[in-house]
């Protein structure tokens, strides 16, 4: 059962710039135990124009080695212009579209889609109502706990992915907190996000590692890692396991969670693998075991 | 030739049956409102109103020629929607206006089970564009959207044209620097999420301590701010808090000021907004007494082409207030 759970990288969130993108997605498709690659830009509208132009043969470079790709779209969607590029995506019929806004949603209805996890779906109802829209595949948001997880996989209505690791996506502002915290604004920002391949790291008065910064999104300053849960959610029913790319070797990160997936490795020795893939980030598993998202609970 | 200008809607927070009559009395032209449980994104220890109490509200807000919408706008609870539609099912039952709602799964419940109960859109839903807004209004005919704080007046101005749907937006009070509905920083610091337990930055959660002549104080185990003397202390909502990035220490996602928009009426009024919404639900009955009606001369005086000016500068957080997103220089 969990050999078969499927392994996705997430769209990048962060602002990387393009050569390093394709780069990262060249050894991707040459080398990951990957099986859905998500790509574009859901933070902000302003990097997008940098990877456009890379996007269309990136996108078929991962295909031809067997990835299946699907196009993410923006999660705020404000201004004519952003409303303009979620459109000219949802209109393409050669890779599946993910909407991280009902707005993508409403544009895709009748045709097989994605629901990315910055749409709401808490319930089987909601559930049910896009999968009778189209949706093929839903992501869920990070808050929810093993027990709903497991009733809206049982429900069996659409196919259910879960955030496995990565930074957890917390928030998202119409104001660029990045820029802010530069002394900008989102209007002459100078993409100073650019200099924070992890994002930019926040702290508390007293030192403590608390939240990450990326542009107008706020993220958690503790990486998810589903590691020693994803069997048990794999059990239950989760199709697909989401891992966000971080400034790590993603490539390995995938290889550990595959392995366990697959029983060749146990959920132990993979959590010491990752640690040591990602020193600088502390690991927390607290929101699918009910409890504060930046816990870190033992098995 | 004089120009007829419309007047703005006044949607009142009530968070006690004494805060409805008192937001009745200083002028409401509709309150909101909700049930003592976990349906709506104010879910704080002994607020709202359990069943007989809303059908009194709602008796005592039509006696006054007023309106009553019930806020059902948190996230039904997978494996359990009872309780949603329980909401729902009542709020129609005991003549409410309008229901708030969030959740396209209640939606979809609410449009087939209750077609004749009116639906708005919560902020919860985050429908911050045409295309958005298009879908609720659609599927489940939506009357009117409450509009997430992240549109200028401008971009509001200019939804307007392309929406069939009324707008409501927020005018005072508290103020979410995140797109509402899909903020996950308390449950990620406290345990409790607006969208799942309808709570934010949780009282039970909050700890003050003092050292060495300083206030501390933490929600979880995170340290939200730290102030000295004579500053004051603040509630520890998580995003108005003091944090360390790239070395500095600021408030780095929002001052801790309030929403304020009185100085800018008419341009709501031009922007063709329907209603404001002031914030407060969690506020005693003299604040919402005094807010209510420093807004309702406002908007009437704004009806008529004048300009009122009103001190409000004492029921603002930390003395200060911002018009947010509204402007646009706030991104």
């Amino acid at each position: 059962m969990s050999g078969a759970a499927k392994l996705a990288l997430g769209p990048v969130l962060y602002n990387w710039p393009a050569e390093r993108l394709r780069d990262f997605y060249c050894r991707v498709a040459d080398e990951a135990a990957i099986d859905i690659v998500y790509l574009g830009e859901v933070v902000c509208a302003k990097r997008a124009p940098f990877f456009a132009p890379h996007l269309d043969a990136v996108a078929a470079r991962l295909a031809r080695a067997g990835k299946e790709v699907a196009l993410s779209t923006l999660a705020l969607v404000m201004t004519e212009a952003e409303l303009d590029g979620v459109r000219a995506l949802a209109d393409r019929d050669d890779y599946p579209i993910e909407a991280n806004d009902i707005s993508a949603a409403a544009m895709l209805a009748g045709r097989p889609h994605v629901i990315g996890p910055f749409i709401n779906v808490y319930n089987e109802a909601t559930l049910a109502y896009l999968a009778a829209n189209g949706a093929t595949r839903v992501a869920l948001p990070c808050e929810l706990a093993e027990p709903a997880i497991a009733a809206l996989a049982h429900a069996g209505t659409a196919e259910i992915e879960v955030q496995a690791f990565g930074r957890l996506p917390l928030a998202i502002s119409a104001r660029c907190h990045h820029a802010r915290s530069h002394g900008l604004h989102k209007d002459g920002c100078r993409y100073v996000c650019a200099e924070d391949a992890d994002g930019l790291a926040v702290e508390t008065l007293e030192g403590a590692g608390f939240l990450a910064i990326n542009g107008t999104q706020t993220q958690s300053h503790a990486c998810c890692n589903l590691i020693g849960e994803v069997m048990a959610l794999a059990e239950a029913g989760v199709g697909c396991f989401r891992l966000w790319p971080q400034d790590i070797d993603m490539i390995a990160v995938a290889a550990v969670f595959r392995a366990v997936l697959d029983r060749r490795l146990d959920a132990e020795d993979g959590r010491a693998r990752l640690a040591a893939l990602a020193p600088d980030l502390p690991f927390a598993n607290g929101y699918v075991h009910g409890r504060v998202g930046a816990a870190l609970v033992a098995e | 030739m004089t120009t007829e200008l419309t007047t703005l809607e006044l949607v009142c927070p009530a968070g006690t049956p004494a805060a409805l009559r008192a937001a009745v009395a200083a002028g409401a032209d509709t309150v909101y409102v909700g049930f003592r449980d976990r349906t709506n994104a104010r879910n704080f220890p002994g607020l709202n109103f359990d069943r007989d109490e809303m059908a009194a509200g709602i008796a005592h807000a039509h006696d006054h020629g007023r309106k009553v919408m019930v806020a059902i706008n948190t996230f039904p609870a997978a494996g359990d929607p009872g309780p949603w539609r329980a909401a729902v099912d009542d709020a129609d039952a005991l003549g409410a206006d309008a229901v708030i709602l969030a959740d396209i799964g209640l939606l979809d419940y609410a449009a087939r089970a209750r077609p004749g109960l009116r639906r708005h859109l919560s902020v919860q839903a985050s429908a911050s564009n045409p295309a958005a807004i298009g879908f609720y209004a659609a599927a489940f005919d939506v009357k009117r959207v409450v509009l997430p704080r992240v549109l200028t007046v401008a971009e509001i101005a200019a939804l307007n044209r392309r929406i069939a749907v009324e707008t409501e937006v927020f005018a005072f009070g508290g103020m979410c620097v995140m797109a509402e509905g899909r903020c996950a920083l308390s449950s990620y610091a406290a345990g409790q999420s607006p969208n799942i337990e309808g709570v934010c930055s949780p009282a039970a959660e909050v700890r003050f301590e003092r050292r060495g002549g300083r206030l501390i104080s933490r929600l979880g185990q995170f340290v939200i701010n730290d102030v000295g003397e004579g500053e004051a202390a603040g509630y520890p909502t998580l995003c108005k808090g003091r944090f360390v990035a790239g070395g500095r220490a600021s408030y780095l996602f929002e001052e801790p000021v309030s929403l304020n928009t009185l100085a800018i009426l008419p341009e709501l009024m031009a922007a063709g907004v329907t209603a404001l919404k002031i914030e407060g639900r969690q506020r005693g009955k003299a604040y919402v007494t005094r807010v209510v009606t420093a807004f309702r001369a406002a908007v009437d005086a704004a009806a008529r082409g004048e300009t009122v000016t009103s001190d409000l500068a004492a029921m603002t957080e930390g003395q200060g207030d911002t018009t947010g997103a509204y402007g646009r220089a706030w991104r």
